[in-house]
């Protein structure tokens, strides 16, 4: 027993996190060995695969399954805007205020949906996604149901000069893709989130093992709304016009994450990653043929739902458990006591 | 010997079906109390309304004289109630040293350091060490009871609720399962094990009840319940194609 211990990482999550580290970095310096256009593809990348982290954090190991997130995106959107336009505060300012009000507001929404189990949880999330695109398109201040563009001053204030702007909305993507995907994996690694792996795989034993079921899955639905918001406030600082339709759009901000969730692997931390890359691969490659693309895409994701219900990284995985971020925890020296 | 749990006048009903009618009986601290019955009782969906994953219709049960009837089942956890399913639960995207590690941070409370010790500890008195690091999903049936037992164990109760542990055992598997509950009492634990081998029940309880369609109907020392005419009359069947 004495030489027995117990690890978190393994070979294989050690090489990973050395690449991942090494990734970072080499994206850091994008702006200076990339061009205009793939700067704005590699943003765009990780604000999706911060959407898609986020979306497998709720439905994957929460077992929330919203189909409207794209209320979070939206709000952050109009949240952006107006701490720009009204209050006057800086761009940097105003993406962590979007962050918190987005937290504050999904607190009394997930008090009322949670109240609805399944279905009818789905159902309800859409529901709420659709009462804020209805009050936001009211707000004649913000356009009403037009909308409105970001004054040149607030786009300005950001950086001097083009190139600079690019480049630093690019690294506020970059950076929210590792504040995101950091904040997951560190609540993963916590007390909270050993709990949540628990009822990711059987409510039934959890809530028998001392597990508060409601109190775990709100302070996901919290985390998760509050990032959702930050990541929706630089989707409308990149795109720098802002509409109820574009920003509550379960198109572009919920069904092709859900996609990527599925392709990649739902309930790991690596699936959601590898699923954006295989989305954007798939895109920028079959793009240019139309509703080719989009059947392409819809035949890929039922294909993988046949075949490998777990996604890529489930097959990757395999029984062996492999993973890239160290979340379990092994026991090492068990060959030494013989049996 | 004070009460550590007590049932008084528990009432639950699946519609026409009654399957624990007023059922009253009490629990000593560091007992060991077998519980025997007929499939289809109401042992198991009695263990359900002790550990608060069903709701009773009526009637109280309180944990070392305190009234938990309404409480969620994570809070009696946490009080001290841990249970095995008699249908495995394992979470099963976790290895089988993971499933321990949940039970006692979250069950016991314990941090992490603390956590691994009691957990290694436990798996090798269950002979699950070997395992530790297989995944709880692909276990065999009898692998997957016994996770169910250490991993209760880990939440380290004060009440520990057994359901049907010991079917499909060699012999000497069995003789060690005895021997880890034994001494597990040893270590002061109250036990109420449900269990359709009785010579195994035989070798650890201190008191038996019987109960039948949800009652209640013989309760005492465990030779005399055995022997006795009514017990007899039920049980033979089950003994027979066991
Ligand atoms: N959730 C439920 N809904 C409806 N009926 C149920 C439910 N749970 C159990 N029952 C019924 O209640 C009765 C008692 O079931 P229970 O599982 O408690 O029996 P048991 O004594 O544990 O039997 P066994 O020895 O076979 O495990 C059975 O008729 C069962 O079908
Ligand atoms: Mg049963």
């Amino acid at each position: 027993m004495t030489n027995l211990t117990v690890s978190r990482s393994t070979p294989a999550s050690t090489i990973a996190m050395v690449a991942l580290g090494t990734a970072i970095i080499i994206l850091f310096a994008a702006p200076w060995w990339a061009g205009r256009s793939e700067l704005r593809l590699l943003g765009e990348i990780f604000l999706y695969m911060s959407l898609a982290t986020l979306w497998n954090f709720l439905a994957g190991y929460a077992g929330l399954v919203s189909v409207g997130q794209q209320a979070y995106v939206g709000l952050g959107g109009y949240m952006f805007f107006a701490a720009t336009i009204f209050w006057g505060l800086s761009p940097l300012v105003a993406l962590p205020i979007a962050a918190l009000i987005g937290a504050a507001i999904s607190a009394p929404v997930a008090a009322l949906i949670f109240r609805l189990r399944g279905a009818y949880f789905a159902i309800g999330t859409w529901v709420v996604a659709e009462v804020f695109r209805l009050t936001f398109a009211q707000i004649s201040a913000l356009g009403g149901g037009s909308g409105t563009s970001l004054p040149v001053s607030v786009a300005q204030s950001l950086a001097d000069g083009r190139d600079a702007r690019e480049a630093l909305t690019y690294w506020l993507a970059l950076g929210i893709a590792v504040v995101v995907i950091g904040a997951v994996f560190a609540f993963l690694r916590s007390r909270r989130g050993v709990a949540l792996m628990a009822i990711r795989d059987n409510e039934l034993a959890a809530k028998s093992l001392g597990i508060d079921i409601w109190w775990t899955k709100f302070t996901v639905y919290v985390v998760t709304a509050g990032l959702t918001t930050l990541v929706g406030g630089l989707i409308f600082l990149q795109k720098l016009r802002i509409s109820p339709d574009a920003a509550f759009s379960v198109n572009d901000s919920t069904a092709f994450v859900i996609f990527i969730v599925v392709i990649g692997g739902i309930g790991t931390l690596e699936g959601p990653i590898l699923g954006t890359l295989v989305y954007f691969a798939l895109r920028e490659t079959l793009a240019d043929y139309g509703t080719i693309y989009l059947i392409a895409l819809g035949v890929v994701a039922i294909a993988i739902m046949l075949f490998a219900p777990k996604g890529l990284w489930g097959l990757i995985r395999g029984h062996r458990g492999t993973e890239l971020f160290p979340l379990s925890r092994r026991v090492r020296g068990l060959t030494e006591k013989g049996q | 010997m004070a009460a550590i749990l007590e049932l008084a006048g528990v009432l639950k009903a699946f519609g026409a079906i009654t399957v624990a009618d007023d059922q009253s009986w009490s629990l000593g601290t560091g007992e060991a109390l077998g519980v025997i019955g007929p499939n289809g009782a109401g042992k198991t969906t009695m263990f359900n309304l002790v550990t608060g994953t069903l709701p009773v219709d009526g009637g109280a049960i309180r944990l070392a004289g305190e009234d938990i009837t309404d409480w969620p089942a994570a809070r009696r956890c946490r009080a001290g109630l841990a249970r095995s399913f008699q249908v495995p639960q394992p979470f099963g995207a976790m290895t089988i040293f993971e499933n321990a590690f949940v039970a006692a941070t979250q069950g016991a409370g314990l941090a992490p350091a603390e956590a691994e010790d009691l957990c290694l500890d436990v798996l090798d008195r269950t002979g699950l060490l070997r395992k530790a690091n297989t995944m709880a999903g692909g276990l065999t049936l009898l692998e997957r009871k016994r996770l169910e037992l250490a991993r209760a164990m880990c939440a380290k109760p004060r009440v520990l609720l057994l359901d049907e542990i010991a079917g499909g055992l060699t012999d000497h598997e069995c003789k060690s399962l005895i021997e880890t509950i034994n001494g597990l009492r040893s270590t002061g634990i109250s036990i109420v094990w449900i269990e359709h081998v009785v010579h195994a029940l035989l070798a650890v309880v201190d008191r038996l009840i019987v109960i039948d369609f949800g009652r209640k109907i013989a309760e005492g020392e465990p030779r005399a319940i055995m022997d006795s005419r009514e017990v007899r009359k039920i049980y033979l069947g089950i003994e027979a194609d066991a």
